[in-house]
């Protein structure tokens, strides 16, 4: 027996990158944020070779959790094919040796920005999302000692003010993406930027939310089947963008989130957010055999 | 002749709040000396002083701001019993939130400058857990009308209105909830004479219609002769004299209120 | 004969602590008054006649000396009774009288007159149309009801004082000079108005400048002059 049959022999990197230590600890702050739905959990967050503030919270928990059977599927704002959804794509699969899709359905672990895809999730899937800013509070309490306390008496009051102040200004509720949301009925959290449209896909999901913040050092969690109710007053429903009557130009598909393409007359076309299911919708056209998965909007409306 | 605090009663009247012997120092500076009051139901307590008599700490101990060395504060409400001051820090929010209002000399400390008028009194609606839109809005625009605030200006910021405007909106913030107990530290100072006589006018209609119990804090005695029922002199953090209004302003014991009450114009 | 008042060695002075000096006001003073009892109180200025009356009412600080009152509550000593007692009784029971109004800034006159009957808990209604039927009888020109007092003369002013002082029948009513300044009729108004509380068991207790204004009301008078002591004379001898 000599020593070089004990140990691993040398690598230039940890499997997935991130070393055991920095792994276990995500786990650890996973589990916890788990245990208590929607409440932020800090934690270290390493360095990865991304730059802070373009998802390396998200990588670091996609980082923690995938494995060589593990199928990733990475979108920006919807889209598979942006640089920074590529880029990221490629090096977890390098890093982990997992295989990487883009249909949604394929998918083990979506990491996400912005966006939550059309077609629902499975009990089987995670989502990640990156998200800029974890604090809820901070447009109404810019001191995080006093947020923190703020969250432990819930105290969300100056959260409804925030609302308040825009219905009088503005006649309506203006806050369109990070929509505050309370989770299980005692946390409020930011869902990360998604639009309001897809907040109501995390209410009583049947998969796991994990949001990261790397430049912030937060995470938090949405558990399956856990609820998700945005803030809103009792007699002012909760409104998504209207993008139920709109039509994608591309691939002709109807009543779901759309990115708005501004044309030279001055008229908007409008095309599919979630890319995927755009491409899938051609093919289907196509007369291609494709496997469109239930949607949690149907013809506009949420189901 | 002193009246003792253990005073013959005729009537078993039920004092709303009660301090005993409150102390508190800060470093080598004893900021209050075993003060002791007693305010019953509808009553206003006024407390006089000059500046660093510690008046002004006082009464942020009755709002719980702030925690005494020692001594005891209750309040006979259904919901709370036993001395406020070892309540923890959520439900010294709660009853603050609910039964307590306050109006401090410096607007700054307690209003949003850049949010609503009605947006601030809102908050305290929604601190008690109020999520209609409409009802809050009504509910607001009743205090504020209760305190004479000009109701088209209504969702000015209180940054852009006159100092005596925004001690209306502190005022409606604090009643908003119908307190059973209002707290005043300095309301008028630093107001014009006009317009601090706008405000006392206000509060004391206030007080008559509603039956408010109050604690008010100035060095002005004009004002507290104008509000209160009853008067505590402090000096050098300790209580010199207490008494009926009239009596101490008409007939001052102590070396110290004689000279305040002489000093007056 | 109820008993309403029983006064046992009052002594009042006053420390003036920046002068270093006190001044006495009146030693040992000894009465009891009886419900219906009119007492006139009399001497030079500056005998503590109104003096008087505020230790009673607890404006002033007595030295010592007892003052038992004889309460709907029970009985208790004025001198020592605790303020929110004191608060109640003169809410009550007990009241003053003087030639000044403390008008507040837009609080209307017949608002003013009513507060008393609000505060012992009459319905507004009610409360308003007595205080309007006073207001009336002690001569205030209807146009001036809802005015604010503040803006009123001397004279007006004190009739509407008179009014909120004396629409409430009290145990024990203190007057200090309230006929001082005013005219014939509103005069008139005030010895009918006192004559019928007297009548209907109001104890008084009073300083009038010109006694023969209530001559007729007057039972008994104490003369606060010092050097000479206090002693009670009856009305047949002229005052």
């Amino acid at each position: 027996m000599s020593l070089s049959s004990l140990t691993k022999d040398w690598e230039p990197m940890s499997y997935g990158f991130l070393d055991a230590s920095a792994k276990r600890e995500i786990r650890r702050k996973m589990l916890k944020a788990v245990a208590v739905p929607g409440c932020q959990m800090p934690y270290a967050s390493r360095e990865v070779p991304m730059a802070r503030g373009w998802g390396t919270g998200g990588l670091q928990v996609s980082l923690t959790l995938v494995n060589p059977k593990t199928t990733v599927k990475v979108i920006d704002q919807g889209a598979d094919d942006s640089v920074n959804a590529a880029s990221i794509r490629r090096f977890l699969a390098r890093v982990s040796g997992a295989p990487t899709t883009l249909d949604t359905l394929e998918a083990d672990l979506i990491q996400s920005r912005h966006r939550i895809p059309e077609e629902k999730l499975r009990a089987d899937q995670v989502l990640v999302l990156q998200v800029p800013n974890p604090e809820p509070l901070r447009p109404v309490q810019p001191n995080m000692s006093i947020a923190r306390q703020m969250h432990a008496d819930a105290d969300y009051g100056r959260m409804w003010l925030q609302l308040y102040e825009q219905i009088v200004r503005s006649g309506r509720v203006m806050q369109g993406a990070s929509y505050p949301s309370l989770v299980n009925g005692r946390h409020v959290m930011t869902p990360s930027p998604i639009p309001r449209w897809d907040v109501p896909k995390l209410h009583m999901a049947e998969h796991l939310t994990i949001l990261s913040a790397g430049r912030e050092k937060r995470l938090h969690a949405v558990p399956p089947f856990t609820r998700v109710e945005p803030l809103v007053f009792d007699d002012v429903p909760y409104k998504v963008e209207e993008h139920g009557e709109l039509i994608c130009g591309r691939s002709g598909a109807k009543g779901f989130f759309m990115n708005e393409i501004p044309q030279d007359d001055g008229t908007s076309t409008y095309e599919i957010s979630d890319s995927d299911y755009g491409v899938k919708t051609i093919r289907q056209a196509e007369g291609a055999q494709v496997h469109l998965g239930e949607t949690w909007y149907k013809n506009g409306e949420l189901s | 002749m002193t009246i003792a605090l253990d005073a013959p009663r005729l009537v078993q009247a039920q004092p709303l709040l009660t301090a005993q012997n409150v102390s508190k120092s800060y470093g080598d500076v004893q900021a209050v000396r075993d003060v002791s009051a007693e305010v019953f139901p509808g009553e206003v307590l006024g407390i006089v002083g000059e500046s660093g008599s510690g008046k002004s700490t006082f009464l942020r101990m009755l709002n719980l701001e702030e925690t005494p060395d020692t001594g005891t504060y209750t309040l006979d409400l259904p919901e709370v019993e036993g001395n406020l001051f070892e309540l923890d820090r959520f439900a010294r929010r709660m009853l603050c939130a609910k039964r307590i209002g306050i109006v401090y000399q410096n607007p700054h400390l307690g209003l949003l400058m850049n949010h609503s008028s009605s947006g601030n009194v809102a908050e305290r609606l929604l601190v008690a857990g109020e999520r209609r839109f409409t009802e809050l809005r009504e509910r607001a625009s009743e205090a504020l009308q209760a305190s004479e605030f000009p109701l088209e200006r209504l969702d000015a910021p209180p940054i852009e209105l006159s100092g005596g405007m925004q001690q209306r909106v502190q005022l409606a913030k604090a009643i908003a909830l119908e307190p059973a107990l209002l707290l005043l530290d300095e309301p008028t100072t630093g107001l014009d004479v006009s317009v601090q006589a706008l405000v006392l006018d206000t509060l004391k209609r206030l007080q008559q219609d509603r039956n408010i119990t109050m604690v008010i804090v100035s060095h002005d005695l004009g004002v507290i002769r104008t509000l209160a029922d009853r008067v505590m002199v402090m000096r050098r953090g300790a209580v010199v004299e207490a008494g009926l209004a009239d009596q101490i302003f008409q007939d001052p014991q102590h070396a110290y209120t004689q000279q305040l009450v002489h000093a007056k114009l | 004969m109820t008993k309403v008042l029983e006064v046992q060695s009052l002594t009042k002075g006053f420390t003036m602590h920046h002068l270093g000096s006190t001044l006495a006001a009146f030693e040992q003073i000894s009465f009891d008054l009886q419900a219906g009892e009119f007492l006139l109180l009399k001497g030079q200025n500056g005998a503590g006649k109104s003096t008087l009356l505020r230790t009673l009412y607890r404006s002033y600080v007595a030295q010592s000396g007892q003052v038992i009152f004889h309460s709907r509550h029970g009985t208790i000593d004025l001198l020592r009774a605790a303020e929110v007692d004191i608060s109640l009784l003169r809410r009550e029971e007990i009241g003053f009288v003087t030639q000044f109004l403390l008008a507040r800034p837009r609080v209307t006159a017949e608002a003013l007159v009513a507060e008393p009957l609000r505060m012992a808990g009459h319905s507004a209604p009610d409360a308003l149309a007595e205080a309007r039927k006073w207001l009336a009888e002690f001569g205030v020109k209807q146009s001036l009801w809802r005015a604010y007092p503040t803006t009123f003369s001397g004279g007006e002013q004190q009739k509407v004082n008179l009014a909120r002082a004396l629409i409430l029948p009290q145990k024990l009513l203190l007057l200090d000079e309230p006929t001082a300044s005013l005219d014939s009729q509103a005069r008139a108004a005030l010895v009918a108005r006192l004559a019928e509380l007297k009548a209907a068991g109001t104890a008084m207790i009073g300083v009038f400048h010109h006694p023969g204004d209530v001559a007729d009301l007057i039972d008994r008078v104490i003369d606060l002059t010092p050097e000479t002591t206090p002693d009670e004379e009856r009305n047949d001898v002229v005052v």
